[in-house]
């Protein structure tokens, strides 16, 4: 049904697939996203808001660089223009993304190396929150450790978490198919031994927590920044 | 002090500021850091009950009226721990310096303790700086920001061996509080500014220190909680996880403050208003009518009573900074033991 979508549409649904590295959420659910245009010439213009004009520097850029590979490559875009808006960083940050430069060369002399290790132990995180997410209902169902360390993802009944958790895992390069166990070490991907999987479970909840309350702070702040709804924001949903 | 249903809170407020941030105190050159610092801490007031709400004006600059009404007439504190933040970059004369915060002290004795800092990029001059404020201001504490960005250099970290010079001196000077600001950061960029792990180093080194991890590492409560949980001599700071999260997001308040007595322990939290960023008035209060929401989701943390708050409002910091708290405000022997952590479990099915 791609057909009836307009442009604006097309880049939202594009922009809904990036993410705040830290949050392990859409950027525009999370009301990130205030400004998204795309012209019958096919310019698309983007602008982003974060909570404070000190939020950390490393994932706004990572999330700004995002948005310019996820808009460039939707249909249609011929030229495409992401700006942060109001953060201290902000030109350098715009600039270094325009110019493809990488966040070492957007901040010489500031910054060593890249952000793919940053990204990559935020995203060890998103499996294990994801794996209280996953698991929090089967143990509620009265399933036992025991049998939670003998499941398969396969086994496991389908859920929009149990999707989140399965992409995670892939983009790790983290075992992810249906005969993969549920329970695995998200640094090595190794299967969670019996003995382990109590204290195992524990981090997963103790992680998934910290997300969520830094999540909440984040979207606080930003409403007390920026009264109006983002474009495509979406309320959090507290359990 | 507090006095809720019979019980009595000794009040010691371990995190809080006497601050200037007007434009007369901005460096020129440096307007939009000055300004967008201190919009930022203002965005985090907006996090408590609106009621409690600053105009930006007043936020700037507070007086000293406002500071000892706030926090002592009307906000229950006993004794209050001034922690120094310098950002001398953009504010002429520092944000909160030692010395600013002394000078107010020394106007009301017996209410303020005032903390120092150092930095261990300052070398032997800041050695020397370190004592002298302690000769004259009585320091028992430093408060430490291991992500500052300065002069080319992109933070430090406890393990340095530059770092273990300062501890070194901290015990040779009778220091024994080491407060580490882990948390929301000014200049991150791409140095790991939220790792504890350096923390984990010195404590084990330095066992007769005692190391507050101001704002539990926030956003990541997880590591610092692994951490924390091995070592003795670590502390959970609070400021900020009251002030920010009680009020604006109770569930998730109810949750980290669970994790952090299922792994540090009601004996080693300090409660710390962060004022000016708010005011201690409703966090004691709160804290004290605070307890976890019914439902399953709370039940496998370790329960809280009235021992539980009057440690961690205030006879917990009491006892890091030799604080006389007089006898209606004690446990009585056998009281406040803390539920063993085994009777914490993940879920009753586990």
């Amino acid at each position: 049904m791609t057909a009836t979508l307009t442009g604006e549409e097309l880049l939202l649904a594009a922009l809904a697939r990036v993410r705040d590295p830290e949050l392990d959420e859409a950027i525009t659910s999370l009301g990130f996203v205030s400004g998204c245009t795309l012209s019958a010439e096919g310019v698309a213009q983007v602008r982003l808001r974060l909570p404070t004009y000190f939020c950390a520097p490393n994932f706004a850029f990572l999330m700004v660089a995002d948005a310019y590979d996820a808009v460039s490559a939707t249909d249609g875009v011929r030229s495409t223009e992401v700006i942060l808006e109001e953060h201290f960083a902000a030109d350098a940050i715009n600039q270094g993304v325009a110019a493809r430069a990488g966040f070492a060369n957007s901040f010489a002399g500031e910054a060593v190396g890249e952000l793919d290790r940053l990204r990559s132990n935020f995203l060890r995180k998103a499996v294990l929150a994801g794996t209280d997410q996953v698991c929090r209902p089967l143990l509620a169902a009265g399933v036992d450790s025991v049998e939670l360390s003998s499941l398969r993802l396969g086994s496991v009944p389908n859920s929009p978490a149990l999707q989140r958790l399965r992409q995670r895992r892939a983009e790790l390069g983290l075992p992810a198919a249906d005969g993969d166990w549920l329970l695995i070490d998200p640094e090595t991907g190794k299967p969670v031994p019996d003995d382990a999987v109590s204290l195992h479970m524990i981090r997963a909840r103790t992680t998934r927590v910290s997300i969520d309350a830094n999540t909440g702070v984040c979207r606080g702040m930003l409403r007390h920044r920026y009264p109006d709804r983002g474009v495509g924001e979406k309320d959090e949903v507290t359990t | 002090m507090y006095e809720k249903n019979g019980e009595k809170y000794f009040v010691v407020d371990s995190h809080m500021h006497y601050w200037n941030a007007a434009p007369d105190n901005w460096v020129a050159g440096a307007e939009q850091y000055a300004k967008g610092w201190i919009e930022c801490f203002h965005a985090y007031q907006g996090l408590g009950p609106p009621d409690t709400h600053w105009p930006i004006e007043k936020f700037q600059k507070y007086s000293e009226d406002d500071l000892m009404r706030d926090v002592f007439d009307d906000g229950h504190v006993d004794v209050a721990i001034f922690q120094p933040t310098y950002l001398t970059e953009w504010y002429k004369e520092g944000f909160n310096t030692t010395e600013r915060n002394a000078a107010l002290g020394e106007k009301h004795p017996g209410k303020f303790i005032a903390n120092t800092r150092w930095d261990p990029r300052d070398g032997d001059a800041g050695l020397k700086e370190l004592r002298a404020n302690v000769e004259r201001y009585g320091s028992r504490g430093v408060k430490l920001y291991t992500a500052e960005w300065r002069q080319g250099s992109r933070g430090w970290t406890l393990k340095d061996p530059e770092a273990y010079r300062y501890l070194e001196a901290c015990q040779e000077l009778g220091i024994k509080n080491i407060h580490v600001h882990k948390g929301p950061t000014i200049w991150p960029l791409d140095k790991d500014a939220f790792d504890v792990s350096d923390i984990d180093h010195a404590a084990t080194d330095f066992p007769d220190l005692n190391f507050i991890v101001e704002h539990v590492g926030l956003p990541r409560i997880e590591d610092f909680c692994f951490m924390a949980t091995q070592e003795p001599n670590v502390y959970a700071g609070l400021s900020v996880v009251i002030g920010g999260l009680m009020h604006a997001r109770p569930r998730f308040f109810a949750k980290v403050m669970g994790e952090l007595l299922f792994w540090v322990g009601e004996d080693k939290m300090t409660f710390g208003s962060d004022y000016g960023i708010w005011e201690p008035k409703w966090q004691v209060e709160g804290f004290v009518d605070w307890d976890y929401p019914s439902d399953d989701a709370f039940s496998d943390y370790p329960r809280v009573n009235a021992a539980t708050k009057k440690k961690i409002l205030g006879l917990n910091a009491a006892a890091l900074y030799d604080i006389k708290v007089p006898p209606e405000f004690r446990l009585d022997a056998g009281e406040g033991k803390p539920a063993a952590r085994e009777d914490a479990t993940l879920a009753p099915q586990l």
